[in-house]
C-alpha cells in the first residue's frame, strides 16, 4: 500500500511544486502562442518564446534556462551567455540587407545616427532611477530597436535582465507600426508630411556594393573594436551576398542559419522567463524605459528631418527621420505609408529604406560605443 | 481636360493592377501594387478622374520613370 501511495505522491509532485508565479507564466506563454497563431504577431519568435516559457516554468522538468545540465540550460550557456546566437543572427541579417539605397544617398546615414538618440537619453533616465550602470546600458539599448544587439549587450553586462530586455526589444520592434505614427503626426504638420521627394533611386555599382562591407567593417571596427563581433558578422553576411559568387553561403546564412538560431534563441529566452524572476516591478520599469527609448528615437529622427527640410528648402520629407531606426524594414514601411497618406503622390520608400539601413549600422555602432565606454571605464559584467 | 501622369517610383514588379482603362477613380484609390525591396507597395491615384491610359500589367517588371497610367480630370 505504501509503495502505491509513494508512487501516487511521486506523480503529484509536479502539481505540488507548481507555484502561482509558475502558473501565471504558463498563462503568459499560452497568450504568446495565441498571439502568434491567431493574430500572426511575430510567430517565428513568439512560438519558440511562448513554448519556452511554458517548458521553463513546469516544475521539476529541468527545462528552464537555469536548470544546470538541462537541454535548454546547455543551449542558454553556449548560445546566449557566450553571445553566439545574436552574433550569428547578424551574419544572416547582413546577408538579407541591401545597402544600395544608403550608398546611393549617404546623407541618410545622418538619420541612422539620430535614430539612436533615445538610447543615450534612456541611459541617463535608467541611471537616475537607480539601475546599476550595467543594467542601465542593457535597458537603454532597447532603443536600438534591434533584438540581437539588445541581447548581445545585455548578455554581456546584465544577463539577469535578458528575459525582460529581449522581450521588450522584440515586442517594441513588432509594435513599430503602432508606436511611430502618432509621434510622427504629432511632430509634423500635414504640409510637412506631404512634402514630395524626388524618387531618388540610383544604381549603385557592384564594385561599390562589394567594397562597402569590407571598408565599412574595417573602419567601424577600428573605431569601436568592442562591437567587432556584431559589425564583423553583419558585414561578412553582406559580403557573402554582394560578392555574388557564394550564393549557397548567402542563402544558408539568411535562411537555415537564421531560422535555427531564432528557434534556439527564442526557446532560451522563453525558458529564462521564470515566474519568480520575471514578475517583478523591475520588469515593468524595463518595459517602460524601453518604450521611452524607442519613442525618443522617433522624436529625434523626425525633429532632425524637420531641420533638414528647412536646410534643404523643402527637399526632404521630415518623416524620413523616423526611419533611422534599426527596426528593418518596419520603420521604412511606416514612413512610406504615412507619407502616402498625407499625399497620394508621395513615394518615400527608397529614401526610407536608405535611412533604415543606416539605422542598422547606427544601432551596432551605438552598442559598440557603449561597450567601448563601459570597457574603458573598467566596468565588467554584473554578477547576480 | 488636365492630365495627371503616374510614373513608376521604384524598380520592381507589378503584382496586381486594380483598375482598367475607362474606370473612374477617386484620389487615393489604388491603381496597382509594385513589389520592391521585398514589400508590396500600393501606387495611389493622385487625383480623382478617369483612367485614359494604362501601361502596366500584372507580373511586369518595371523601372523608375516608366509610365503606369494617365488620369484625365
Amino acid at each position: 500500500m505504501e509503495v502505491w501511495l509513494s508512487a501516487l505522491n511521486s506523480l503529484a509532485q509536479g502539481f505540488s511544486n507548481l507555484s502561482w508565479q509558475n502558473a501565471i507564466m504558463i498563462g503568459l506563454g499560452s497568450v504568446l502562442l495565441y498571439l502568434a497563431i491567431s493574430r500572426n504577431i511575430e510567430p517565428l519568435l513568439l512560438i519558440p518564446i511562448g513554448f519556452g516559457v511554458i517548458l521553463g516554468n513546469l516544475p521539476l522538468s529541468g527545462l528552464s534556462a537555469r536548470d544546470e545540465g538541462g537541454v535548454i540550460n546547455l543551449l542558454y550557456i553556449s548560445g546566449i551567455l557566450t553571445e553566439l546566437f545574436p552574433v550569428l543572427l547578424f551574419l544572416g541579417l547582413g546577408a538579407m540587407i541591401d545597402f544600395g539605397p544608403m550608398l546611393a544617398n549617404p546623407i541618410v546615414l545622418i538619420f541612422g545616427a539620430a535614430g539612436q538618440f533615445g538610447i543615450f537619453l534612456t541611459l541617463f533616465l535608467a541611471l537616475a532611477l537607480g539601475f546599476a550602470r550595467q543594467e542601465a546600458v542593457s535597458i537603454a539599448i532597447i532603443g536600438a530597436m534591434d533584438g540581437p544587439t539588445a541581447i548581445y549587450v545585455t548578455s554581456k553586462f546584465a544577463p539577469h535582465l535578458l528575459p525582460a530586455v529581449s522581450i521588450a526589444a522584440y515586442s517594441y520592434m513588432s509594435l513599430v507600426p503602432i508606436l511611430q505614427p502618432p509621434i510622427m503626426r504629432a511632430l509634423t504638420s500635414k504640409t510637412e508630411r506631404a512634402t514630395l521627394m524626388a524618387p531618388g533611386e540610383k544604381k549603385v555599382s557592384r564594385r561599390v556594393k562589394i567594397l562597402f562591407p569590407v571598408v565599412a567593417g574595417i573602419i567601424t571596427i577600428l573605431i569601436a573594436p568592442t562591437g567587432a563581433p556584431l559589425m564583423g558578422m553583419l558585414m561578412l553576411g553582406n559580403f557573402l551576398k554582394e560578392s555574388g559568387v557564394v550564393a549557397r553561403l548567402a542563402d544558408v546564412s539568411q535562411g537555415a542559419l537564421v531560422n535555427v538560431v531564432t528557434l534556439f534563441l527564442g526557446l532560451c529566452i522563453g525558458a529564462s522567463m521564470l515566474g519568480g524572476d520575471f514578475l517583478r516591478w523591475q520588469t515593468i520599469l524595463v518595459f517602460m524605459l524601453g518604450l521611452i527609448a524607442i519613442s525618443l528615437d522617433t522624436v529625434a529622427g523626425v525633429l532632425l528631418g524637420k531641420l533638414m527640410r528647412v536646410i534643404t528648402k523643402g527637399k526632404i520629407n521630415p518623416l524620413i527621420g523616423a526611419a533611422g531606426t534599426s527596426a528593418f524594414p518596419m520603420s521604412a514601411r511606416v514612413v512610406q505609408k504615412e507619407g502616402q497618406k498625407a499625399n497620394p503622390k508621395s513615394f518615400l520608400l527608397w529614401h526610407a529604406i536608405g535611412a533604415n539601413t543606416g539605422g542598422q549600422v547606427g544601432s551596432v555602432m551605438a552598442a559598440a560605443i557603449m561597450l567601448a565606454i563601459m570597457t574603458g571605464m573598467g566596468i565588467g559584467p554584473l554578477s547576480r | 481636360m488636365a492630365q495627371e501622369i503616374i510614373e513608376v517610383p521604384i524598380t520592381g514588379k507589378i503584382t496586381t493592377v486594380e483598375v482598367k482603362v475607362g474606370d473612374t477613380v477617386q484620389e487615393g484609390d489604388v491603381i496597382c501594387f509594385i513589389e520592391s525591396m521585398k514589400m508590396e507597395n500600393p501606387i495611389l491615384a493622385p487625383v480623382a478622374g478617369k483612367i485614359t491610359q494604362l501601361k502596366v500589367a500584372a507580373a511586369q517588371m518595371v523601372e523608375t520613370g516608366n509610365l503606369i497610367a494617365i488620369i484625365e480630370y
